[in-house]
Formats: structure tokens, C-alpha cells, sequence
């Protein structure tokens, strides 16, 4: 077995919390909480969550964009965590992103041929005639007119702004690119436009993609492997056909069925689990388990002590899962009730929508 | 008779780069109790013609008709409309934190909203009717959380907020304009089953806008799919999903991301949206359309009956022999290899200029 491109391990990222009139740091919020995850050369792995899960920053520590708080990032066999920012620079050639919106990551001021001419003008591969011609090149290989060169980034519908932003992040070659929900912000006859683009991409220069979203269609389509984060945690990672028919985690099960699918036949016959409440805050997540407060399964061991993310119930190693109570094949989710004692989840308004619903006063999930 | 009949609706708008036309001659119907679903992509004019159709877009050149319960809206005083509108037509928005007034409680703005439209309600009862509103849209602790400020809620909640502050004079109407597109899935799926139990309960009629053909899938009755401007296709749910008529609905299901096959290439639909001002004559969809000929760049096809079903109308001048369109497609891929557009650049051209 060859060595993962990108690995990281234990990797912790925290942010101070300023409050009160001196803005003085109060609390910590773990964004990213000891994940260990590895991504091989030429696979595409898909990163799923809910907003406020952590998956943008562990995108944002796995680039180093942001350093960590604890852990350790390898990145083509190399520790990369502690690198300086000149030793840093010649691993950003072989680590570029993509982000969501083609609007904001666009200088607006700038003439398109220079925003994708930037990477090689920084790190001095290409200057002059030879740059424009690798620009147009790039123009092309993304289905931009290579003639657009002089125009500004106002001038592209936002499906064309989202191929010059995949033209800047393939200009050095990288092996590793980093896509940060690509086609939320793009209507749907678009999107498939910019999936298809990224797919022949990465079959042409052999890339290997991180692909973060929150569209389980879309990450299903696109990922060889899938790993699935709530509140700052990975709970499960298995292989795209192993995560839909062997789902294993009440999270991901959960996810998967709140999925609204464009089929009438299949909406109205297929199970529906509606989780009660909202995405606990990441300041002061449960205890235990972190799913417990919304858990359908949920029990007291869940509530005492945290699981770990092991292979359960005979599955392989390329598929552990974070669950005490881990979901059998067939098992039907929604007739599962918690058993936790009290306290916690003892509501004394109507709450129509099934049984526990934790309460954050003043909690800010969003 | 339906609850609202909307006929040949005109909106445009006086920009400096002239009059833009964004919703261009659309006709539908409402029944009691159904949920109607509007789909289309941004730009497409189904948020403008919902809030033309309640008074709010104003500064626009309107015409046609909006026939609700048998009072004409379009064209109604401001008094008509303010009787209607919150009382007869509760409406719903995207971001339920922005039509939330921050500086006042949540209870003081839904008994504001009952007390504007019957002062004869005491502001006692009306917060007891507020506490329990908030109560049935399933928000916890109702009687205690009356007392929040819009920012204490999550963004689900905050939409709950809003169905309360919606449904609370009863409407026979609810426009939900993308409810849940801000939401996350899990969320939205709660948001999704308070508007459905609400439905049952109250047997409101719903206009649901909204680009997600998922939502559409598991909401709608009917579905009217818009694009630049006008109605391009009108079935019943699942005839919409199963049996299709218009080239831009099966381009619209066609470029959503299979179920199972993974990687496979999507079918996307070429090009880009058409700019909404000064558009040329004949089929908007044309210049994207697979299966164009002659006729389609020279007439505007009208809304008409296909596959006998009355229920089913469709803006398209292919004929209902599925077979043809295989030719067309054929034609027009060879029309293309004849003559390729002197701009478009070698590789994998997929945008037009």
C-alpha cells in the first residue's frame, strides 16, 4: 500500500471567543476537534457536513491556511505542519483551493488574465509572452475564451467565474486541489457544467481532489470516498457505495434521508427521519457522543463517554464509523426512540416534531 | 373556480440599460388546498411575479391579470391589498432574518401583525394566540421564547418564526418564497414537515417557489417550471418528473446528479441564460435547446395541451412523438459541425461568450 498524498492526524483547531466590554478572550471553540484523516493520490474524497461542522476549516489547516492548534498535516510524506512561510510557498504549488463563491474570490479590479497569470507571476515560472500563452492555454483547457484575457471578472456569468477561479488553481500543476463547495452558488443546469468540467480535470493532470459540501448528491457523484463531520468530529468515512447501502452512523443516516430527491415515487415511499432540533453549539458540545442530543438511538452510555472511530459490525478498515449504537442494515431508524435519563431532554411545550428537543437559549447554530 | 387565477402576467422594469422584462405573459392557477410549485433558475422572474401578484414590486410596469377569491389584485388600491395581503395571502422569504425586525421580540411582532389587521383583538389574546402559534410550528418552550429577539433563534427556528407570523390570520394562501434554500438539509427537512402538517391542519393553499427539483418532488401537486420570464412547462408532479414534454424540463432533470451512477458525465444544458432586456422573438429557450429548428428562433410557442392531458401544457413546438426529437438532436449537433461559431474556443466548449 502506497502512502497517503495528504494525511493528517489528531489535527485540532481551535478559536478564542471574545466576550464583555474588554473583548477578552472568554472561551475556546473547537472547529476541529482530533481528526485523523487521509486522502491517496489521484482519489477524490468527498468532506460532508452541515454549516458550523468544521469541514471548511479543516480544508483551511489541511492547506495551512490556518495553522492548527495540535496534530500533525503530511502532505506528500513530508510533516508540513510547522513550515515557515518560504517553505510553505513550495508546497502551495502542489495544494490549491477552489471556493464557493465566484463572486467574492475575484479581485473585481483585476483584468482575468491576470488574476490566473498571479500564481505564475508569484512563484516566477512564467513571465511575458510565454505567460499569456500559458494563461490562454488555461483559458481553453476550463472552456474559457482564451480572447476574454483582457476583461474583468464582472463581466462572466457566475458559472464562467467558477472556471477562471478552476484556471488560477490549476496554473502550477498542483496534485492536490481543495474544492470548497464549487457549485453551491451556481443554479443546477450550471452546476453539471462545472462537475463535468472538474471530473475530465482530474482524469487529464491525474488530480486528486478534497471536495467539501453539503450537497449529498452532488459529493455522491463526484467521490471515490466520503467522510461525514458533525460538530467538529468525522463519525464516519467509508468508500461512496459502502456509505449509502451499509449506513452506518444515525448521523449519516439521518443526513442521507433529509436529502429532499427529485423522484415522487421514491420521495413518497422512502423513510423519513426528522431529527429534532437544531446543530448544538461548537463552544459547548455535548457530552459523550456529540450527536446524542439529536440522536434517535440515543442511550446513557452515549451520553457518558465518547465513541471512537473504528470499524463496527464487521466492517473493513476503510470504513470505521463513530457510534456506540451503530445502525444494522434494514434497521429502520425512525421508529428508534432515545432512552437517556431525563433531565436533559424533558420538554414541557408541545413539541410536535418528535421527542427530544434540546433547547439552546441564545444558541447561535447558524 | 380556482383560488387564484393569474392570466397573462407583464412585469418589466425601466433599467438604464432599457426596459427589462422579467416576467413576460405567465398564466396559472391555484386550488384550495394544493401546493403549486413554481421552479426555476435565478433570473427566471418567479419571485417578481409572486410579489407582483401582492403589491410588491412596486416602481414596475404591470399588466394581465391576478384573480384571488374573486377581488382582481393587479391593479387593486393599496387599502384592498393591505386587507389582503398577512390576512388572506400569508407569505414566507428566503432569509428569515432579514424580514425579522431585530429590534423587537418575535411575540410583539407576530401580535402586531394580528393586531393591525382586527383591532378588535385584545393584545392579551393576541399573544396567547401568538404563544400558541409558535407552539404548533414546533418551536420549544413557546410560552418563554415569545420573549426573544430574532437573533436568539437559529436560522430553522427563525423560519419557524416566520410560518407562525404567516399562518397566524389563517390564510387560504401561503407564497413561500424558497423557504428553506438558507436552511441545511436536516433542517429544512423539519421546516419541510411543519409546512406539510400545516397544510393538513389548516388546508392552506401553497405557492412554493423554488429552484430545488428535490422539494418540488416531495411538495408539490403541480408544477408550473419558468424560464426568462415565462412558463415553459405546467404538470401534475409526477407527470412533470415521469413524462415530460419541454426540452428545459428534461434539461433541468437531466443535469442533476444521478442517483447511483457516480462520475458519470451529467448531461448539462448548454450555455447560459438569456438576458432579460430586449430579447429577440420566438423561443427564449431555443439558443440552448438540443433539439431547435427553424420555427423555434421565429415564434414564441404558446402554452398548449400535450399528450391529451388536460393538465399538461406546454410552451414548445416539438410534437408529442418522443422519436422525433432524436432527429432534431442529430440536425441540430450537424448544423453546429457545419459551422462553428468563430469565438468559441477549441476544447470542451460548454459556455458560450
Amino acid at each position: 500500500m502506497t502512502e497517503p498524498l495528504l494525511r493528517v492526524e489528531g489535527l485540532t483547531k481551535s478559536f478564542p471567543v471574545s466576550s464583555g466590554s474588554w473583548r477578552r478572550d472568554t472561551a475556546k471553540v473547537h472547529a476541529v476537534d482530533d481528526v485523523t484523516l487521509e486522502i491517496d493520490a489521484g482519489e477524490t474524497l468527498g468532506l460532508v457536513g452541515e454549516t458550523g461542522c468544521g469541514k471548511s476549516t479543516l480544508a483551511r489547516c489541511m492547506a495551512r491556511l490556518y495553522d492548527v492548534t495540535s496534530g500533525t498535516v503530511w502532505f506528500d510524506g513530508r510533516d508540513i505542519t510547522h513550515l515557515d512561510r518560504r517553505e510553505m510557498r513550495v508546497v502551495r504549488r502542489d495544494v490549491q483551493m477552489i471556493f464557493q463563491d465566484p463572486y467574492g474570490s475575484l479581485n473585481p479590479r483585476r483584468r482575468v488574465g491576470a488574476i490566473i497569470g498571479d500564481p505564475f507571476v508569484i512563484h516566477g515560472t512564467a513571465t511575458g509572452r510565454e505567460l499569456k500563452t500559458k494563461v490562454q492555454d488555461l483559458m481553453a483547457t476550463v472552456g474559457l475564451n482564451p480572447e476574454h484575457y483582457n476583461r474583468f471578472p464582472a463581466e462572466f456569468s457566475g458559472g464562467q467565474r467558477q472556471r477562471i477561479g478552476v484556471a488560477r488553481a490549476l496554473a502550477l500543476r498542483p496534485k492536490l486541489v481543495i474544492c470548497d463547495e464549487p457549485v453551491s452558488a451556481l443554479d443546477v443546469s450550471i452546476q453539471a457544467q462545472i462537475i463535468n468540467l472538474l471530473i475530465d480535470l482530474q482524469d487529464e493532470f491525474s488530480l486528486t481532489y478534497l471536495f467539501i459540501t453539503h450537497d449529498l448528491s452532488v459529493v455522491r457523484h463526484v467521490s471515490d470516498r466520503i467522510a461525514v463531520m458533525y460538530l467538529a468530529k468525522v463519525v464516519e468515512t467509508a468508500p461512496t457505495p459502502a456509505l449509502f447501502s451499509t449506513t452506518r452512523h444515525p448521523y449519516t443516516r439521518a443526513l442521507l434521508s433529509a436529502l429532499p430527491v427529485p423522484d415522487p415515487d421514491l420521495a413518497d415511499s422512502r423513510e423519513q427521519i426528522v431529527l429534532s432540533g437544531d446543530l448544538p453549539t461548537p463552544t459547548d458540545p455535548p457530552s459523550g457522543c456529540r450527536f446524542h442530543t439529536r440522536c434517535p438511538k440515543a442511550r446513557q452510555d452515549c451520553v457518558a463517554t465518547e465513541p471512537a472511530l473504528r470499524p463496527v459490525l464487521g466492517d473493513t478498515v476503510e470504513h470505521p464509523t463513530a457510534c456506540h449504537h451503530p445502525l444494522t442494515i434494514g434497521e429502520d431508524l425512525s421508529l428508534a426512540r432515545p432512552h437517556i435519563d431525563a433531565a436533559q431532554t424533558v420538554d414541557d411545550d408541545a413539541v410536535p416534531l418528535g421527542a427530544a428537543a434540546p433547547t439552546e437559549p441564545g444558541g447561535e447554530s447558524r | 373556480m380556482a383560488l387564484l387565477e393569474v392570466r397573462d402576467l407583464r412585469v418589466a422594469f425601466n433599467t438604464p440599460d432599457g426596459v427589462l422584462e422579467a416576467v413576460r405573459g405567465l398564466s396559472f392557477d391555484v386550488d384550495r388546498g394544493s401546493t403549486l410549485a413554481i421552479v426555476g433558475e435565478s433570473g427566471s422572474g418567479k419571485s417578481v411575479a409572486t410579489q407582483t401578484i401582492t403589491g410588491l414590486t412596486s416602481g414596475a410596469r404591470v399588466s394581465g391579470s391576478a384573480r384571488f377569491d374573486g377581488t382582481e389584485l393587479i391593479g387593486a388600491s393599496s387599502e384592498v391589498l393591505r386587507t389582503i395581503r398577512g390576512a388572506r395571502i400569508g407569505m414566507i422569504f428566503q432569509d428569515p432574518l432579514s424580514s425579522l425586525h431585530p429590534y423587537y421580540t418575535v411575540g410583539w411582532q407576530i401580535v402586531e401583525m394580528i393586531r393591525a389587521h382586527d383591532r378588535s383583538v385584545s393584545t392579551a389574546a393576541a399573544r396567547r394566540r401568538a404563544a400558541d402559534l409558535l407552539g404548533v410550528v414546533g418551536i420549544p418552550h413557546a410560552r418563554t421564547r415569545i420573549d426573544d429577539y430574532p437573533h436568539q433563534f437559529s436560522g430553522g427556528m427563525r423560519q419557524r418564526v416566520m410560518i407562525a407570523m404567516a399562518m397566524a390570520l389563517d390564510p387560504v394562501l401561503l407564497i413561500a418564497d424558497e423557504p428553506t434554500t438558507a436552511l441545511d438539509v436536516t433542517v429544512q427537512a423539519q421546516v419541510l414537515a411543519v409546512m406539510r402538517r400545516l397544510q393538513e391542519d389548516f388546508g392552506t393553499a401553497i405557492i412554493l417557489i423554488t429552484h430545488d427539483l428535490g422539494v418540488v418532488a416531495e411538495m408539490s401537486d403541480e408544477v408550473v417550471v419558468m424560464y426568462a420570464g415565462s412558463a415553459m412547462e405546467r404538470a401534475a408532479r409526477r407527470t412533470l418528473f415521469y413524462a415530460n414534454h419541454h426540452p428545459y424540463s428534461e434539461g433541468l432533470l437531466g443535469s442533476l446528479p444521478a442517483r447511483g451512477g457516480a462520475r458519470d458525465r451529467l448531461t448539462p444544458i448548454l450555455g447560459v441564460p438569456p438576458s432579460l432586456i430586449g430579447l429577440p422573438a420566438g423561443c427564449p429557450f431555443a439558443p440552448r435547446c438540443p433539439y431547435a429548428f427553424a420555427r423555434c428562433w421565429s415564434e414564441t410557442p404558446p402554452l398548449r395541451m400535450v399528450f391529451d392531458d388536460p393538465a399538461h401544457t406546454s410552451a414548445c413546438w416539438l410534437t408529442t412523438v418522443l422519436g422525433d426529437r432524436e432527429s432534431l438532436r442529430a440536425a441540430r449537433v450537424q448544423r453546429e459541425l457545419d459551422q462553428p461559431r468563430a469565438s468559441t474556443p477549441a476544447p470542451r466548449v460548454e459556455v458560450g461568450p
